[in-house]
Parts: structure tokens; C-alpha cells; sequence
């Protein structure tokens, strides 16, 4: 049998629901298979620990290919609000929470979370712009610090 | 099929050593599976854990997931983390004598 992975730090670095969702599975199910977890928020992907943008993450209906439609359609007012609900109800009835919810998730499940410090510069953000979930800001050097020995997967 | 002795009794497995026939579990079994993964001894948390989780499969067909557990109010999730370390749902369904849970959150 192979060796058990031990440890994965995930990067986050896109926006938008199919951004942000699979790092937070995949960072969840490490935890629930007793692997060490670091998740590290970049770029858009901030958007999911940004207090006042968590909750209001959405799905692209435009220029998203993965939506199987037209993208003159996905320019319609409401477009992109009502496939994100569509998206989220049946998320739920499988049990995947809501962006915010996810976040608390994985915390409570001992996964450190980290922003990106050239992202939170360049957006002009403060340590009490993010949820009480983020350990801290750090920069790539520090990244790669906390992630030594394990794998890294970018998302 | 793989079988499996708990002191005297002898059950029925799969190839993971989760229990295949829920009729033969029994407290006794699941105090030694517990031993096996590591916790000493099942505590009151640990039995509510349990016994809900055979309940929900009883109703569903499945082990419930974690949000479920948190979301039920039977336990928080940092806690189920801190009773069965190293992979609470599979853990704690192993202890329920359920199968494994298939489910990826």
C-alpha cells in the first residue's frame, strides 16, 4: 500500500462559487481522513473570507462554459442570481453548506486558513476585513514555510 | 466474507473491518472497534454520537454527515473532531457497526 498522504495545503485563488467550493471540499475531506490542512485565500478567492463578500458569492452565467448555455443568456438581469440559488438548494440537500457555513466547517474541523498578503495589499484590505476564521495574512515565502513537507494543491 | 473475533463473538466484515450485518453489533463490539481506532474508552458523548448516527441510518440508509450532527444539535464539530480523532465519520460509524460513509462532506 502506498503512504498515507499526511498533509495538504490548498490555495484558493479563484472567485465565484466553482472557485471557491472545490478547495473547501477537498481541504474538509483531508480533515475528515485525518490529514493536516492549510488553505491559503489568493486573488478572487479572498472574496470567501472577506466578512462583508463571503455570504454573496455567486456563479458566473457569463463566459462560464460549464454552463451549458448561451452566454448572451447569461448577460439577462437575474441570471446569474437565480442559477446561484438553484445551485445552492440542491448544495444543500447534499449536505454542502453555504460559503460562510463551509468556512466555520472547516475551522471548527482544525484546518488553518491563511490570506495572501500581496492580494491583501493590492486590495486595500485590513486583518479586520476577514472572518475570525483567518489565522493570519502571510506572504508566499511564509506559505511555503507552513506547507514543508506536505502536498500543495492549487485550485 | 472476512469475519472478525471480539473476545468470544465472531462477526461478519468487510475487507476494512466494517461490520456487514448490524444484527451482530453490540456494545461490547463496539467498545473493542473503538479500542482498535484508538480511544480508550467511549464515553457519554461518544455513545450519543453513536446512537444517533445508527438512528439516522436506520431512517436514511445512510451515516449522517457532520453538518448533519452539528446541524441536529447533537454534537458541535470541533468536539466530534476531539472524540474521534483522525477521522470522526468513518470512525464513528466503524464504532455504530454501520457500513462506511460514502458521502464527501
Amino acid at each position: 500500500m502506498n503512504e498515507k498522504i499526511k498533509k495538504v495545503s490548498i490555495i484558493i485563488s479563484k472567485g465565484g462559487l466553482d472557485g471557491v467550493y472545490p478547495g473547501l471540499i477537498m481541504s474538509n475531506g483531508a480533515r475528515m481522513e485525518g490529514i493536516e490542512a492549510n488553505l491559503f485565500f489568493t486573488f478572487f478567492g479572498l472574496d470567501a473570507i472577506v466578512k462583508k463578500r463571503m455570504g454573496k458569492i455567486k456563479i458566473a452565467t457569463v463566459g462560464n462554459p460549464g454552463m451549458h448555455m448561451a452566454s448572451i443568456l447569461g448577460l439577462l438581469p437575474g441570471m446569474s442570481a437565480m442559477a446561484t440559488s438553484m445551485m445552492k438548494k440542491t448544495m444543500d440537500k447534499i449536505d454542502i453548506p453555504p460559503v460562510p457555513e463551509f468556512i466555520e466547517m472547516v475551522a471548527d474541523a482544525g484546518c488553518k486558513l491563511y490570506a495572501c498578503k500581496a492580494t491583501v495589499d493590492m486590495f486595500k484590505l485590513k486583518k479586520e476585513d476577514f472572518c475570525p476564521q483567518v489565522d493570519s495574512i502571510i506572504n508566499v515565502g511564509k506559505f511555503y514555510e507552513i506547507a514543508a513537507g506536505g502536498h500543495i494543491i492549487f485550485t | 466474507m472476512p469475519q472478525k473475533n471480539y473476545g468470544a463473538t465472531t462477526v461478519d466484515v468487510d475487507a476494512e473491518g466494517y461490520l456487514t450485518d448490524f444484527s451482530q453489533w453490540t456494545r461490547e463490539i463496539a467498545s473493542a472497534v473503538a479500542r482498535e481506532e484508538g480511544i480508550a474508552e467511549l464515553g457519554p458523548a461518544h455513545w450519543k454520537v453513536v446512537e444517533f448516527m445508527q438512528k439516522e441510518f436506520k431512517e436514511n440508509g445512510q451515516a449522517p454527515s457532520i453538518r448533519r450532527l452539528n446541524k441536529s444539535g447533537v454534537i458541535t464539530t470541533k468536539e466530534l473532531y476531539e472524540l474521534f480523532p483522525g477521522g470522526p465519520v468513518k470512525k464513528a460509524a466503524k464504532i455504530a457497526g454501520l457500513k462506511k460513509p460514502e458521502g464527501c462532506v
